[in-house]
């Protein structure tokens, strides 16, 4: 399955503390996404902004007491500024990447599709209220669904720049989409739209599914 | 009139074109004239922007600024902020005349978008020249006002870049002059905030936005930044200290 090598990398980026970050590998290989997204975007997306945030991340965290931190521990902790920009955008762009899969798209199935209907009507209105979202989002930033622990529904959230979902204990991230121009520049111009319509052939609502029922382990085990 | 209309109908007389007088709905004119989009535009908004011509072709600022970019850049990006900034006044000015305030306040991140990427953008074209062009470096007046400030124009150039390099998302570098000093300073800008709103006079500003360089230089925008100064207009720049400076 293209979520269980992933997640394991996603969730131990480093084997133990004393070691640097790491790039944690694509699920999949750089051409798997194309058309949708081509391997050339890839290639710059994570071959290269990817890979410079988690550069930048480990020269601003060595011989720093942040060097022994979690990467999820230095981004609620670290101030706006270079750390937290670099550390969180390693973040999000990994959690993007499982966000996507080939042969993927679609509707969901299952506890997510019950969730977004119950919460938006419709998976047709939730489609349109991201696409939306993610559209209209000016400048460079993020579109999330999210489960929101306080009104136990899945909601649909933007952040700006850098900016992550995972600073706001009440939100649990089920699926990301890049909208900095970086992301669909190469395949899609100026044209956000049309790079929405790709996203949607390639969300992985495996990784959302996935995503759902561990927040709902986390509270079994809590109450 | 409100004041922010006001300023508004102020701003929209300097941008647009003259207008046409509208006839009224009576009148004996031929039929199809509400069919002429001039006429209906402006029976519609007395306030819209368009967007400038570029001062060169759009291969012309090569090989530093590609022709696909200059094109995209200026036909897709600006024509797009100014689309949208006749919309939102349009929006607007509809409130405004219900006095909707919360219609009108609805508006306000769309104009200081909007307004903001046309005004950086009507003064970035102005920027730039194509190489052959180019004096190379600043004289006069600017020359002395940048070695005053930062020892040499290359010093100068080194912090700018160093500064506009590292804006986290999208921004702009200004190079502005603060009126109250009378000294001039380097300062970034977040997403399309125009630099007035910092209390400085824009004269020289580099976008770096990726969509400004990203199809030539990927993500290596130090490369862009090095480049540019290649094509910056100083004349122009000049020009702006100088108006600024009366």
């Amino acid at each position: 399955s293209f979520i269980r090598p992933s997640l394991i990398t996603f969730s131990i980026f480093r084997i133990c503390r004393s070691m640097s970050f790491v790039l944690p590998d694509l699920p999949y290989a750089k051409d798997a996404l194309a058309p949708h997204i081509s391997e050339e975007t890839l290639n710059f997306h994570y071959g290269a902004h990817h890979r410079t945030y988690v550069t930048n991340l480990n020269n601003l965290v060595k011989d720093t007491p942040n060097q022994d931190k979690s990467l999820e521990e230095i981004i609620r902790t670290a101030s706006p500024g270079p750390l937290f920009n670099n550390a969180a955008q390693v973040w999000n762009h990994t959690f993007y990447w499982n966000s996507l899969a080939p042969n993927a798209g679609g509707e969901p199935q299952g506890a997510i599709r019950d969730k977004i209907i119950e919460n938006f009507g419709s998976f047709e209105t939730f489609k349109q209220e991201f696409s939306k979202k993610a559209t209209g989002h000016f400048a460079s930033g993020w579109a999330w669904l999210v489960l929101n622990s306080e009104t136990k529904k899945v909601e649909i959230v933007d952040t700006h720049d850098a900016g992550t979902v995972l600073t706001d204990p009440k939100y649990h991230p089920l699926l990301t989409c890049d909208v900095w121009e970086h992301a669909y520049y190469i395949d899609y111009r100026n044209a956000r739209a049309k790079y929405l319509d790709a996203w949607w052939s390639l969300v992985n609502w495996k990784f959302a599914e996935h995503n759902l029922h561990a927040v709902y382990e986390l509270k079994r085990r809590k109450s | 009139m409100s004041f922010v209309s006001k300023a508004f109908a102020r701003a929209a007389r300097a941008f647009t074109p003259a207008v046409r007088p509208i006839p009224s709905v009576a009148s004996p004119l031929a039929p199809g004239v509400f069919s002429d989009p001039m006429v209906a535009g402006f029976a519609t908004s007395m306030q819209s922007y368009t967007l400038p011509d570029l001062p060169y072709d759009y291969a012309a600022l090569e090989p530093v600024i590609s022709a696909d970019i200059m094109k995209l850049h200026h036909q897709k990006h600006h024509a797009a902020y100014v689309n949208n900034l006749n919309a939102a006044l349009e929006k607007y000015a509809a409130a405004e005349a219900k006095r909707d305030l919360q219609g009108m306040i609805q508006q306000q991140s769309a104009i200081k978008f909007n307004g903001g990427g046309h005004v950086n953008h009507s003064i970035f074209w102005t920027n730039l020249t194509p190489k052959g062009q180019a004096s190379g470096a600043p004289a006069g007046k600017l020359a002395k006002a940048i070695e005053t400030e930062w020892g040499s124009v290359d010093k100068f150039i080194s912090t700018f870049n160093t500064q506009t390099g590292a804006i986290q998302g999208s921004g702009w570098g200004w190079l502005g002059l603060n009126k109250e000093s009378g000294r001039l300073q380097i300062h970034t800008m977040a997403n399309q905030d125009p630099l007035s709103t910092a209390g400085l006079v824009p004269l020289l500003g580099i976008d770096v936005w990726e969509h400004a360089y990203y199809l030539q230089y990927k993500n290596a925008r130090p490369d862009y930044l090095k480049a540019i100064w290649q094509i910056v207009n100083w004349k122009n720049v000049e020009e702006r200290l100088t108006q600024a400076s009366s």
